[in-house]
């Protein structure tokens, strides 16, 4: 079964390279050239990931991000010009799950989709619990499900696996280095931020009060863990 | 040695004296410096007592001296008076030895008491013939003893030979009163010979409206010196408080509060003041606007060219990297070029990366992304990451790092960076000697070495090594790669942490290279936890 991907990207020469290096590497490309349209292209095509430039016109890759965010979680890799902080964190913030700076191997980018895309093949069956008393969340990992008293909360596979990595070894602390190779598939750490903005979006929904942490909690100059009771 | 003993124990006590005084006063001389308006009023109260007590004691001086002078006057006029009215009545005794001497000497006296009495209360008289010892002398009021009064020096100089009409100020106690009396003597020729005639008046009165006149210059005095103080405050702050408000405002300016302007009020100097002020602020803030709009561009400018660059950077690299993939299929020549595309389409691509980051310290928006961190795992990363091209160099990398985590509030990327340009600079120019990474921290700061026994730096290049495109020796460059801007850029990311980055090094002897950044953001780092000139060389030296 070949992926299908979605490229959201402006310039016509890139896409059409985009095209070629994604097509011999076994991928199913569509793209579409500009923000508006791509809110539908992405529900027409229904894609198994999105390469998505932040630079537009019309509408922004952040916003796309968002829109997209807001109906699916499918993995969304960001191809941005930009390294600074805020335009990094900015477009993490507004959903995706990876990034990669221009101008990048076309190696590279295969190996971040082909990360994002290798979902948890047949786990066993797992339940776990994290967090402390009265404010615990169960994990059904085969399920890909994470309930609060019984209620789901909708989590994107990035942030389900990253909140699994962590139950599955509480009390154990993980450096921001381990998370990015064990959750990305990074072989050699690379962007510490990538991890700070996943954790803080996914304390969003899971934590009551994500100002004060009980579930994930920070371990100063090392890392994150998850609370237990 | 006693007194040199001594001599030392003295200039101890005094110093610490000096040093408790200095201590306790810090308080008022910290005031004295920084208020203008108690310099000038404490000034002005000085000058002004010093002025006012000199005039003011001239003045009661001489008042006293006025009144004394009167009642001296007065005196002489009415001794002058008793005398000849004395000698007068004394003509009728020829003889010394008339009894009825004493008894009319002693009416004498009272007459001439009778006629001072009423004008002059306390008056005294007394009429002495001391070298008759039949005569006794005579003194009114009797309860009264002159001899406090009329000393013996005094009775010479008026009784003696060449004697007349003597003075002298005497203060005795009369009737269980301490009462100054002013006292004159004189001779009073008779036929029988002579007799002295003693008038003593007393100087209450004089005293007393001197002493009211030395009380109301005083209150006087006094009154005007505060009043001179009072005037003087009020002075100085009219002209101190639009300089303080000056100061304030121009406290607040620099705060980055750019609206800020004082109020001009009427056309004297301190309006002057406050006009050339506001026109000073108004200049400065359009000069920053100005230049914030300027960087503001800048910064729009190289994010729109790393943009628009690296789009098109990008699609080259990915129809190269498929071209070079497919390099074994076409002829030599076009293969090698292939490869040569690919080789400098990396070095070109470093070197946008790294002239991108520069322009983007110098147009001011590197921000620093600090949190805690230990920096012992990226010194092993580095490490790690660069010990392919540290083997392929013939260079043995050693780590000099300590057990326990260096934890420090670091941007981890922009750390690693620096340190990756220092190993790969060392190992470059190690020449197949070992490499030396060192770390040590104290509260303060953290401080990594990196040490090579390559071929050194010439004086002076210590500094020139951090100038951007700087080439040690322009034959050599082209076989060692790296953009030139690897350690400007180490360097402004060293200063953004607050942190310094330096450098060491002598011709043939190697080279060292120190980054010392502040355990907590913001803070100023005052030493380094580790020598920059390595310690086998200090060794050497001395």
């Amino acid at each position: 079964m070949r992926a299908r991907v979605l490229v959201v990207d402006d310039d016509p020469a890139l896409a059409e390279m985009l095209g070629i290096v994604l097509r011999s590497e076994g991928f199913l490309p569509s793209f579409v050239a500009d923000g508006e349209r791509a809110l539908a292209a992405f529900r027409e095509n229904r894609p198994d990931i999105v390469l998505l430039d932040l630079m537009l016109p019309g509408m922004s890759g952040i916003d796309v991000a968002r829109a997209i965010r807001a109906e699916s979680g499918i993995p969304i890799v960001m191809l941005t010009a930009k390294s600074d902080t805020v335009d990094v964190v900015l477009g993490l913030e507004s959903g995706a799950d990876d990034y990669v700076v221009k101008p990048f191997k076309p190696k590279e980018l295969v190996a971040r989709m082909r990360a994002r895309l290798r979902r948890g093949e047949d786990a066993a069956p797992e339940t776990l619990t994290i967090g402390p008393p009265g404010n615990q969340i169960t994990i059904d990992v085969p399920a890909h499900t994470v309930s609060r008293d019984g209620e789901e909360v909708k989590l994107t596979p990035l942030e389900f696996d990253l909140l699994v990595a962590l139950a599955r070894k509480p009390r154990q602390v993980f450096t921001r280095e381990v998370l990015l190779e064990q959750v990305w598939g990074y072989r050699h750490a690379a962007d510490t931020r990538l991890v700070n903005v996943h954790v803080q979006r996914l304390r969003a929904k899971i934590e009551p009060d994500p100002e004060r942490p009980e579930i994930i909690l920070t371990v100063r100059g090392v890392g994150y863990k998850a609370g237990t009771g | 040695m006693p007194l040199r003993r001594a001599l030392r124990l003295v200039r101890r006590w005094w110093r610490l004296l000096v040093r408790h005084l200095m201590r306790y006063t810090a308080p008022a001389r910290r005031a004295w410096r920084r208020s203008l308006q108690l310099r000038v009023v404490a000034i002005t109260l000085v000058a002004s007592s010093l002025l006012v007590g000199t005039f003011g004691g001239f003045i009661a001086d001489r008042s006293a001296e006025i009144l004394l002078k009167r009642a001296e006057d007065e005196a002489r006029a009415a001794l002058t008076t008793k005398v000849r009215y004395a000698e007068d009545q004394l003509t009728l005794y020829p003889q010394s030895r008339d009894p009825e001497l004493p008894s009319a000497l002693k009416d004498l006296v009272n007459e001439l008491f009778g006629g001072v009495a009423s004008s002059r209360g306390d008056s005294v008289i007394s009429i002495r013939a001391d070298g008759y010892p039949d005569l006794s002398a005579v003194t009114v009021p009797n309860n009264v003893d002159p001899r406090d009064l009329i000393t013996s020096e005094m009775i010479r100089a008026v009784s003696g030979e060449g004697g007349g009409v003597r003075q002298q100020i005497r203060t005795a106690e009369i009737n269980g009163q301490t009462t100054k009396y002013l006292v004159y003597g004189s001779p009073v020729p008779t036929r029988f010979g002579q007799v002295e005639l003693y008038y003593m008046v007393p100087l209450t009165s004089e005293d007393q409206d001197a002493n009211l006149m030395r009380t109301t210059v005083l209150a006087t005095g006094l009154a005007l010196v505060i009043l001179l103080g009072v005037v003087a405050g009020l002075v100085t702050r009219l002209v101190v408080t639009p300089v303080r408000v000056a100061a304030r405002t121009a406290q607040r300016l620099s705060a980055g509060l750019l609206d800020q302007r004082m109020k001009v009020n009427g056309e004297d100097d301190l309006a002057l003041l406050a006009a050339a002020f506001n026109q000073m602020a108004a200049n400065l803030q359009r000069q920053i606007v100005r230049l914030e709009e300027m960087s503001r561009l800048q910064r729009r400018f190289t994010s729109d060219v790393s943009h628009e660059l690296r789009t098109p950077l990008t699609t080259v690299r990915m129809a190269a990297d498929l071209i070079f993939s497919e390099r074994e299929e076409f002829d030599p020549a076009v293969a090698r070029s292939a490869e040569l595309l690919q080789a400098e389409l990396d070095r070109f691509e470093e070197l946008l990366t790294d002239l991108l980051e520069i322009s983007r310290f110098d147009a001011g928006f590197a921000a620093l992304d600090a949190e805690h961190t230990d920096l012992v795992p990226i010194v092993e990363r580095v490490a790690e990451r660069l010990t392919g091209l540290a083997e392929r160099a013939g260079v043995e990398l050693e780590l000099n790092l300590p057990d326990t985590p260096v934890i420090a509030e670091v941007d981890p990327r922009r750390v690693e960076r620096v340190l990756r340009n220092l190993v790969g600079n060392a190992v470059e120019h190690a020449e197949a000697k070992p490499v030396l990474i060192t770390m040590a921290t104290d509260d303060a700061a953290v401080a990594v070495t990196v040490r090579d026994h390559g071929i050194g730096l010439k004086p002076g290049e210590e500094r020139l090594v951090f100038n951007r495109f700087w080439r040690a020796d322009p034959s050599r460059a082209r076989q060692t790669g790296g953009t030139g801007l690897g350690l400007s850029i180490s360097v402004e990311d060293a200063r953004l942490h607050g942190g310094w980055l330096e450098a060491w090094g002598s011709p043939g002897e190697g080279a060292q290279f120190r980054l010392t950044l502040p355990v907590r953001a913001g803070d100023r780092l005052v030493a380094a936890p580790l020598p920059l000139i390595p310690r086998d060389r200090t060794a050497e030296v001395s």
